[in-house]
């Protein structure tokens, strides 16, 4: 066991992947000889070389489409596109290839790479460096999202989305690459893709989130406890697509009160689906209207002004009050 | 039904105009007077001084991080110097000293590496397209600009500029390929610094010049010496001629140097090597230039000083100004996305509103 962050976590699993499987190669802007923007890739230049670890040209497409064609060679690729907002360049190819081989050819040619790419606000960047649109890869049939929100939990999902037979979009929430260290074991370890796990329980409200917005879902938790005697339960959803349902369902039916917390513009964003199946599944134990905490359905704006556009604690905390006042 | 050679026209050709010593080739060296001379020079040393004061505000957190231009004054105010007024130019994110000659005002460049919308609102009177962050997704917008101006049958050009890392995004040869077709009034100018990020250009493309890319789309490629401030006025105000003329695009490949790292956020020495930057150091744009204005008596070095020390000034004013427009304007946030806002954006906007007034209030209790 040692404490990593999450690029060092994320950085053992594409070293343990690598090792034990030839197939797997990495494809992207400056992975290589940079060793990535955020040093995710550190060393794997150094150990596996240039044939493995492509420098890729600049070309979001190019990246994902030729690691869709290794894929469907045989190969395991993981593409990295340099920041999320950068994806749509390629999104024609994950759209109308990655995201449909293997019910084109009835199961014959499949996808199985990964597609990683930091996502999220909060590092004073400049334009389509911060945004939150896994939304767009959720609404798509035969993908898979997967947004981890700590070391451990990052290691071992990326462990798993290597090995899917599936194309697994993952998405890595950037503002906390470095802001924690965690207990990751040191042999391989991989998590089933589509669980969530209870990071807090308790039996007042269910706070649903994801990536970048768990740590202050988290300390919305522990203020709700602090300040007003709430007993909150926090759930990490881990994977957005397939989603585990019943880990929320049962949360709420105990609670029946929720609010859901993400980045991602509101309308058409996660929370709504999240809504959607409580609603379907556990409405006759609902004591009030679920809450949104999200971002606005604005473009996240210019950086002096991304802190009052991203959830914090205290508007969680607001949400949650809402609700249990309503 | 042969098999045979199709002969086709493949030449590019190169220009280079004023060498590293500051020798110029009188045969090709265009007319400008000393006046003009000066205010290309100035334009260039505002550039260099500019990206100096920038570097160090980043380093004290005074901006954000951006992507310095050093070594690469001459390619932009080249490109930018045969521009008219009632032009448009689509522009690159490392080419400040184009857009404040095009009328962007100083603060303006450092509001937008700081984080402020209005370093991108295009002022008053200007014509051009604010910088686009997404490598590459820009010089199409220039095609359709350019396809416009065909259009409407005025006698306006388009140019574009763009790095060499742009070439491999498909967005790119779709507008060379667009423009070619409508023989629209276009000027791609590739500002080849030689990397992107850290990859160097002979692994972004195959091609042994970048320029050689626009005769697979039927129309001239030029590659010229980007550090030549002469050189790429000839051959930017022959592609601007051309195309006002009704002859369609062309492509120059300005080959330049990127003095420093990407943005402010990588390390060139993971890279590339420092002997090979002492190199590009010899062949500085600026330095040929005070050469050849002494030796063509347009200038003396107490006039080059005294521009250096006006360009000081000017910069140093408009520092003061940006510092002094820095104040997050949050209640603005939501009135840009739409000619009118919504209703439903209304509600959100009045949800924001009314967390911020909370926040505001309990932040002057304590």
């Amino acid at each position: 066991m040692a404490e990593l962050t999450m690029v060092k976590a994320l950085n053992l699993a594409l070293h343990q992947n690598m090792e034990a499987d030839p197939r797997v190669i990495i494809c992207g802007q400056d992975v290589g000889r940079d060793e990535g923007v955020f040093r995710v890739t550190e060393g794997l230049y150094n150990r596996f070389g240039e044939s493995r670890v492509l420098d890729s040209p600049l070309a979001e497409a190019g990246i994902i489409a030729t690691s869709i064609g290794m894929a469907l060679y045989g190969l395991r690729p993981i593409a990295e596109i340099q920041f999320s907002g950068f994806i749509y360049q390629g999104f024609h190819q994950i759209e109308q290839h990655m995201a449909r081989f293997r019910n084109r050819t009835r199961g014959r040619l499949t996808v199985p790479m990964v597609l990683r790419a930091p996502y999220g606000g909060g590092i004073r960047a400049v334009e389509h460096h911060s945004e939150s649109k896994e939304a767009y890869w959720v609404h798509t049939p035969g993908l898979k999202v997967v947004i981890p929100s700590g070391p451990r939990a990052a290691r071992a999902l990326l462990h798993a989305a290597i090995s899917d037979p599936d194309p697994v979009i993952f998405y890595e929430p950037k503002i906390l690459y470095r802001a924690f260290r965690e207990e990751v074991p040191d042999e391989p370890e991989s998590w089933e893709i589509g669980k969530a796990r209870i990071v807090r329980p308790g039996n007042d409200i269910t706070l649903i989130s994801y990536g970048s917005t768990m740590r202050v879902t988290q300390e919305a938790g522990d203020d709700l406890a602090d300040l007003h005697n709430i007993d909150a339960e926090v759930i990490d959803l881990m994977t957005i697509k397939p989603m585990d349902t019943d880990t929320i369902v049962q949360s709420v039916r105990k609670t029946g009160r929720a609010v859901v917390i993400h980045e991602g513009h509101r309308t058409c964003g996660v929370g709504a689906e999240i809504i959607a199946r409580l609603n379907e599944q556990a409405f006759d134990y609902l004591e009030a209207p679920i809450r949104r905490v999200t971002g606005y359905d604005i473009h996240f704006p210019y950086f002096s002004c991304e802190q009052v556009y991203l959830p914090d604690a205290e508007r969680i905390v607001r949400g949650a009050m809402d609700t249990l006042n309503y | 039904m042969p098999r045979r050679k199709l002969k086709l026209q493949h030449e590019v050709e190169e220009l280079s105009i004023l060498d590293v010593d500051g020798q110029v080739d009188t045969a090709l060296e265009p007319a400008l007077n000393h006046d003009e001379l000066l205010r290309i020079y100035r334009a260039m040393v505002l550039t260099r001084e500019l990206d100096d004061r920038m570097l160090k505000m980043q380093r004290q957190g005074r901006i954000g991080t951006f992507a310095p231009c050093r070594g690469q004054e001459a390619t932009q105010i080249g490109y930018i110097y045969p521009m008219q007024k009632e032009d448009w130019v689509v522009p690159s994110y490392r080419a400040p000293g184009a857009q404040i000659w095009r009328g962007w005002h100083l603060e303006q460049i450092l509001l937008f590496w700081n984080g402020y919308e209005e370093g991108a609102r295009t002022p008053e009177g200007v014509n051009d397209l604010p910088v686009a962050i997404p490598v590459g997704s820009h010089p199409i917008l220039a095609a359709g600009i350019g396809m416009g101006m065909k259009l409407q049958g005025t006698k306006q050009v388009v140019l574009t500029a763009f790095g060499d890392g742009s070439t491999s995004e498909g967005d790119v040869l779709e507008a060379f390929n667009f423009a070619g077709v409508y023989q629209a009034p276009v000027v791609f100018v590739c500002e080849n610094n030689q990397y992107a990020i850290s990859l160097p250009r002979a692994k972004q493309t195959r091609a042994e010049t970048i320029a050689q890319k626009a005769l697979a789309f039927g129309y001239d490629g030029i590659k010229v010496d980007g550090n030549d401030v002469l050189a790429m006025i000839v051959v930017t105000t022959e592609a601007v001629n051309k195309a006002r003329r009704g002859d369609g695009p062309t492509l120059i490949e300005a080959f330049t140097y990127r003095m420093q790292m990407h943005t402010t956020a990588d390390d060139p020495k993971k890279y590339r090597s420092d002997e090979e930057v002492k190199e590009w150091e010899k062949k500085c744009p600026l330095l040929r230039f005070e050469k050849y204005l002494i030796n063509k008596k347009a200038a003396d070095e107490k006039l080059l000083q005294e521009i250096h020390q006006d360009v000081i000034d000017e910069v140093q004013a408009g520092l003061e100004r940006f510092e002094k427009c820095c104040v997050p304007q949050p209640d603005k946030l939501f009135d840009y996305t739409y000619a009118q806002l919504t209703p439903e954006l209304q509600a959100q906007k009045e949800e924001f509103l009314a967390i911020l007034a909370q926040r505001d209030s309990r932040n002057r209790k304590h």
